[in-house]
């Protein structure tokens, strides 16, 4: 590295962050603990480079509650809080510049965050603030600038390295290990610096599917659902049992979520859920290119269906050419 | 007072949806030679949720205009003329020629058509499927000030209070978030069922304002900021197995470790 740069004749002063990298991990709060998806964000940091120091910020007026989990987080150096109720729903506009305001206090030379609802919504607008072109949804990290990304749907990787000053990364939690609580680890806990900028927009409502089942986003076993469930009661008769008998969290290609079998938040696909399970189970899904997107990088993957030349049984570790209103059941009862 | 709308609708020439990209022999890019193109599904939706909100408003004439406006070659062109035909008034093309310009420089290059045009209202789609970014109505909002609602599922406009009440979906659910205008809505699937030009509609767009203009005459910064340095194939999955019932399925899993 230094050499390619000597070789440049860049001057010395350009090389600073490379003696110096310090991260900004943008903490979404579930509750009193970091989301799954934040711990995957820290893991990405921690393979920055070489002396890199990992900064979490965590927003809410939870935020003391929460940053003390984030301290005993393996890598995590340091937890800015900001305790302020005006977090507390993610409002992407004073969040954006929460962090737009402590990148220029502190001088990080990268800032990361979950590419959940919450990281998509946020980091960008943050990067107009900061005149930095994001990097979406990142699946590896090659070096401290230069990062992997699907496109097209997944058929295509992009190695992509930025030229801005500052990285700003949202990062795709089923490509990284979430970063473990280390009983030795006790990282400071200070206050952020809170600009409390104006609040632009307003928290109306919001209405949550509750769910015993594992999250569909960090679960081991997943069972998906499609057109071939052909209504809702068949969707909630075959899919479910079967999902509770393997311990699988429950998903749905687009086909069934526009046909109302089941809720928006299930849907695994390109423009859905991205998810990359030990086991998946695509029950009635011809396998579409964008509901393939969102599941391909799964371990074990197992295709029900009728028809055998659905696209699906192209990705599929195990096919099972059957019609799903009678292997399913069965599978179900077998398993239990 | 109340607030009439002048909406702009940014729409993006993409390859088809239902084509599967391939990638390009010199590994930069995929290939793009005649592959069929398309209007981006997700601004199609902007453009029908723009429609809808005029349609749905007659009486009150909320909507004062829908401008359509597209970055990118002089292909572009077409996707403006299917806006235009579905109902848009008036378009602009930004050629950027082959330079596939960064959401950060798009949404620099809107700023300034934003100015010109007086919108109050920018509803976008909310990621074009070739680079999946899901970033540019987030920077727009973000360089503009103005309020966002991304991921909107349902649109309300309160004409009197100049306020508008977007539905998104989030993660294990949906939320509803309210703003004055002017704002930027990003549109999700579920928003609309975009609607199908017809064809006395596609004969009259062809007389109605399309104009081309360079991004240097709109003065905004879009150099690249990030380098491709390869685009590559993923990694191909290993050719699975057929099995003849659900008993062998269930032992070929308990083999592999999965159940």
């Amino acid at each position: 590295m230094l050499s390619t740069l000597l070789k440049r004749g860049r001057p010395f002063a350009t090389m600073r962050p490379l003696r110096g990298l310090s991260t900004l991990a943008v903490v979404e709060n579930a509750g009193s603990a970091p989301t799954p998806g934040s711990l995957s964000a820290i893991t990405a940091a921690s393979q920055l480079g070489e002396g890199n120091s990992i900064t979490a910020l965590v927003a809410g007026s939870n935020a003391k509650e929460v940053a003390e989990r984030v301290s005993k987080v393996a890598g995590v150096s340091k937890v800015l809080t900001a305790v302020n109720g005006n977090y507390d729903r993610n409002l992407p506009e004073n969040l954006a510049t929460l962090i737009a305001e402590n990148v220029k206090k502190h001088g990080f030379s990268h800032v990361l965050a979950p590419a959940s609802g919450f990281g998509k919504n946020v980091l960008p607008r943050a990067g107009a603030l900061l005149d930095v072109q994001p990097i979406s949804d990142i699946t590896a990290v090659e070096s401290e600038n230069t990062f992997v990304r699907p496109i097209y749907a997944g058929n295509a990787l992009a190695t992509t390295k930025s030229n801005d000053p500052i990285k700003l990364v949202s990062v795709r939690s089923s490509a990284f290990a979430q970063a473990a609580e280390d009983a030795q680890a006790a990282a400071a806990i200070e206050d952020a610096v809170d600009p409390d900028s104006p609040l632009l927009s307003e928290f109306v409502s919001e209405e949550l599917t509750k769910s015993e089942r594992p999250d569909l986003g960090t679960a081991q076993k997943v069972v998906s659902g499609g057109r071939g469930l052909k209504d809702k009661e068949n969707f909630d008769k075959v899919i479910y049992p079967f999902a509770d008998a393997l311990g699988a969290a429950v998903g749905a290609s687009r086909a069934a979520v526009d046909s109302g079998f089941a809720d928006n938040s299930l849907q695994v696909g390109q423009t859905g859920k991205v998810v990359a399970p030990e086991l998946y189970v695509a029950v009635g899904i011809s396998g579409a290119i964008q509901h393939l997107a969102g599941m391909k990088d799964s371990k074990t993957i197992v295709a029900i269906n009728k028809d055998p030349e659905a696209p699906i049984f192209q990705v599929a570790d195990l096919g099972l050419v059957q019609d799903l209103f009678q292997a399913v059941p069965e599978l179900t009862e077998k398993l239990k | 007072m109340s607030t009439k709308l002048r909406i702009l609708v940014p729409v993006k020439r993409v390859i088809d949806s239902a084509v599967r990209p391939r990638v390009n022999k010199a590994q930069t890019g995929v290939e793009t030679q005649g592959v069929k193109f398309s209007m981006n599904p997700f601004c199609d939706i902007a453009l029908e949720e723009a429609l809808r909100l005029r349609e749905n408003n007659k009486a009150s004439s909320l909507v004062e205009s829908i401008h359509a406006v597209s970055a990118g070659p002089s292909k572009a062109q077409e996707v403006l003329r299917a806006a235009l035909a579905k109902g848009a008034d008036e378009s602009t093309l930004i050629d950027t020629g082959s330079t596939d310009v960064e959401p950060l420089g798009v949404a620099k290059m809107l700023k300034k058509i934003i100015d010109e045009q007086k919108s109050n209202l920018v509803i976008l789609g909310k990621q074009a499927i070739d680079n999946d970014s899901n970033q540019t109505g987030q920077i727009l909002a973000g360089l503009l000030n103005w309020p966002q609602a991304t991921n909107a599922s349902k649109v309300e406009v309160d004409e009197q209070a100049g306020k508008v009440t977007v539905t998104r979906e989030i993660d294990g659910g949906v939320e509803t978030v309210a703003a004055p205008l002017p704002m930027i809505i990003t549109t999700d699937l579920r928003l609309n069922e975009p609607r199908y030009a017809s064809l006395p509609n596609i004969m009259k767009a062809k007389k109605k304002p399309l104009k081309v203009v360079k991004p240097d005459d709109l003065g905004a910064d879009i150099a690249s900021r990030l380098e491709i340095l390869k685009v590559s194939e993923p990694p191909v999955r290993q050719a699975g197995e057929i099995v003849e019932s659900t008993d062998e399925l269930i032992s070929r899993l308990k083999k592999a470790g999965a159940v």
